[in-house]
């Protein structure tokens, strides 16, 4: 257990292991029926979102650079997620490997997506990227309320609905073919695969993914060009690769995301992933903590749940909703309420003897 | 801001705090977009020394569609005390979904949760699809949709059922009340092609049209951009001899319609479908100019054989009842006398109420304020499309 002694590796296996034991706490209980249907239908979509918020924080918290349009990537995701899945599953492929495949073709798609919108997006700093991601979003959605995409036994028809006059039929599928996308009603009528064993294996793979590279020299690069550009390019580091990889490597984890979430619902329009979707993540990455990634799947996991186990409140279950949040961030601000917990931890043997 | 001339003491803290105050401004944001969600707690009603059975509806409560949802809502309330008798004490609970699909399972969980034995709900026909969905896994529960009018919704599924007519088939009911009434006139068919509702329609016409042996002379398109002035296509119909317009089309676009065909001195004849109920509220529109338009809704609120239920509605909400809390009455009106053909007791388990109630709901036949309804197999709803004529500023049979 040599490895335990560094103090950041210590860190990311408790992350790790509080995962690990959430999900067989939750797996278990929900094998027995414990959980509230409520909660037990949310399952999927709290994974979802946590491997959203650990996307997003590789993005703002790592890298440093505002995204407001990470839904789209997420939206990328799941409707390429859903084409791939429907399609697998007509030509009678298991629902596990149409689910897997789903998720690995959504993630490609987004990190190609995520690629060629970094290009000019990754040359502009501060608001200017902001407003970009913000612009890119928005043409997602456009973009998906224009396709109309259908499968039958001839492969894939695609029609992109240009002119707001084209309908299904025009896919001219044959008889037993499945329109998979109509245009503005979006992805409706498929059936659902996803499942919350896959949700847990993708936050796995997401963390170990992320907090691997945040370690690796590749991380320490891009936290040099967060935390001074000038210092870094002067020492020879290329801000935008660093950036890029940065970007690249949180666009394809939102598509894996999409892919998953996309799975786990029956119809899907492509307003879901709009602006407010792109802010409620940005929401869980800034309570959890900037950078801190176990914050950011606590945040992610509560606040999906907070709202909807608020229904008791009924009238005054989104202002409850927002007074938890504004303490929240009161609170972990609060440099008494921070002493004071500090109080309670025991301290540490490493920094008692680097103080001395 | 400091960073963008280079002169920032430190641009990390700059950054956060720009991207903290973002998302502070999401938060007042969700705050705004949702200023009063939930649903009402049970809401027993007093007379009727029944057994409990539970009846959940869900639709959006708040944001952009709301009215729809309120409606939905009110009418499964209503319908619950009205219905309610010694065997059967019929309790509801409301959730809103911003009609939106995932929302919508989450209510449809929580409903599921406090006890649902059936659902009337929920409304719009997006968050159907993902709840029927839900409702039809095991363990099931039985799903009844007042509004939504996709073929998805029902398609696959044996627990899921609709009180309004699917957009094909009334595009059917539409023209075989035109073959029945107006055999001699001679059609254009007229609608928006960039919108499902519509085109739907229009299409199934067609179909029905060509059958029933209608002859359609033109047929005109418009888009969503594009309907603010439909002179052209009134021209184009025109030259063609039309003396009947067939428009699936919804009531803004159909004020336009009526007003360009009377400045043009066009006289000619006018159709719609539900999508046409509410003509007569458009403001600044002259309805003298709707005087003997024909449309095909399930409902209205001047018809004497309602004058009961919109009493009621007006008493409780202070509104008059739409299309909406009328297809929600039927709803809880057809579980009720699902209920009795099946012979269920009042506390029967969710699950053994889903099979039973579907079966059963293929044999009753409801007398509702929407007609008189039969279900097929395939959950569809069975009944004569009514239409009404504007007759002085009214809903009249015709």
């Amino acid at each position: 257990m040599n490895f335990l002694k560094n103090k950041q590796t210590r860190s990311d296996f408790i992350t790790y292991g509080l995962v690990i034991v959430a999900f067989l706490v939750v797996f278990f209980m929900q094998a027995n029926h414990m959980i509230p249907r409520m909660f037990a239908g949310q399952l999927v979509p709290i994974t979802a979102y946590i491997v959203m918020a650990i996307s997003l924080n590789l993005v703002v918290g790592v890298a440093g650079d505002l995204s407001l349009g990470h839904a789209g990537f997420m939206s990328i995701g799941a409707y390429t997620g859903i084409v791939t899945a429907v399609s697998m599953q007509a030509a009678g492929a298991p629902q596990t490997l149409a689910l897997v495949v789903s998720i690995v073709v959504g993630a490609v798609f987004a990190a190609i997506a995520g690629f060629i919108i970094g290009i000019p997006v990754l040359r502009l700093r501060g608001d200017y990227l902001a407003i970009v991601t913000l612009a890119f979003g928005e043409i997602i959605k456009e973009v998906v309320t224009c396709l109309i995409v259908g499968v039958d036994a001839h492969g894939l028809h695609v029609v992109f609905n240009l002119r707001g006059n084209a309908t299904v039929n025009d896919l001219h599928l044959m008889d037993n073919g499945i329109a998979i996308i109509k245009g503005a009603q979006g992805a409706s009528g498929v059936s659902t695969y996803s499942t919350f064993v896959a949700g847990f294996v993708l936050i796995m793979i997401a963390l170990v993914v992320v907090l691997n590279l945040v370690r690796s020299r590749t991380g320490r690069a891009i936290e040099a060009v967060r935390d001074n550009r000038i210092a870094a390019e002067s020492v020879g580091i290329s801000v935008t690769k660093y950036r890029m990889i940065a970007f690249v490597v949180s666009a394809a984890l939102a598509g894996a995301a999409g892919a998953l979430f996309g799975g786990n619902f029956s119809q899907l329009s492509a307003t879901k992933f709009d602006f407010n979707t792109s802010i409620l993540i940005l929401v869980f990455v800034v309570l959890g903590g900037l950078g801190n990634m176990r914050g950011s799947v606590i945040a992610a996991a509560v606040l999906t749940i907070l709202p909807e186990a608020l229904r008791e409140f009924s009238d005054y279950r989104m202002l409850v909703y927002a007074i938890v949040l504004i303490l929240v961030m009161i609170c972990t601000n609060s440099p008494q309420i921070q002493g004071f917990i500090a109080r309670f931890k025991p301290k540490k043997k490493g920094e008692a003897e680097a103080n001395v | 801001m400091s960073s963008l001339n280079g002169k920032s003491f430190n641009p990390v803290m700059n950054r956060r705090s720009v991207i903290a105050s973002a998302a502070g401004l999401g938060v007042a944001g969700i705050l705004a977009g949702c200023s009063s969600e939930g649903g009402d707690s049970g809401s027993a009603s007093a007379n009727s020394n029944g057994g409990e059975f539970k009846i959940g509806a869900i639709g959006p409560k708040t944001g952009a569609a709301a009215s729809y949802g309120l409606s939905v809502c009110n009418g499964v309330e209503l319908g619950c005390k009205d219905f309610s008798n010694d065997t059967y004490n019929f309790v509801s609970k409301s959730e809103d979904d911003v009609a939106d699909g995932e929302k919508s399972v989450t209510a449809f969980n929580t409903l599921a949760d406090w006890g649902m034995q059936a659902l009337v709900g929920p409304t719009t026909t997006g968050a159907s699809v993902a709840v029927a969905e839900v409702a039809a896994q095991d363990p099931q529960i039985f799903m009844i949709t007042p509004s939504a009018s996709s073929t998805d919704v029902t398609k696959g599924k044996t627990n899921v059922f609709q009180v309004c007519f699917t957009d094909p088939n009334q595009g059917v009911n539409a023209a075989k009340f035109l073959a029945a009434n107006y055999g001699d006139e001679k059609f254009v068919l007229f609608y928006n092609s960039g919108d499902s509702y519509s085109s739907g329609i229009a299409d199934a016409f067609k179909e029905q049209a060509a059958e029933s042996k209608l002859e359609i002379v033109d047929e005109e398109t418009f888009k969503d951009d594009s309907q603010t002035s439909f002179t052209n296509q009134l021209t184009k119909a025109k030259e063609k001899g039309a003396t009947m317009i067939f428009a699936p089309i919804y009531y803004t676009p159909a004020s336009v319609l009526l007003k360009n065909a009377s400045d043009m001195g066009y006289e000619v004849k006018m159709m719609g479908c539900d999508g046409m109920d509410g003509i007569l509220g458009v403001e600044g529109f002259d309805t003298s100019l709707a005087e003997g338009l024909l449309l095909m809704t399930p409902f209205s609120a001047d018809d004497e054989s309602n004058a009961d239920f919109v009493k009621a509605y007006k008493d409780a909400y202070g509104k008059t009842p739409d299309q909406f809390a009328a297809d929600a009455y039927d709803g809880v009106h057809a579980v009720a006398e699902a209920l009795k053909e099946a012979g269920l007791p009042a506390d029967v388990d969710p699950t053994e109420a889903s099979s039973k109630l579907a079966e059963a709901m293929t044999k009753i036949t409801v007398k509702g304020l929407t007609g008189t309804l039969t279900w097929n197999d395939k959950g569809e709803v069975q009944k004569d499309p009514t239409a009404y004529v504007i007759k002085d500023g009214k809903y009249v049979q015709a």
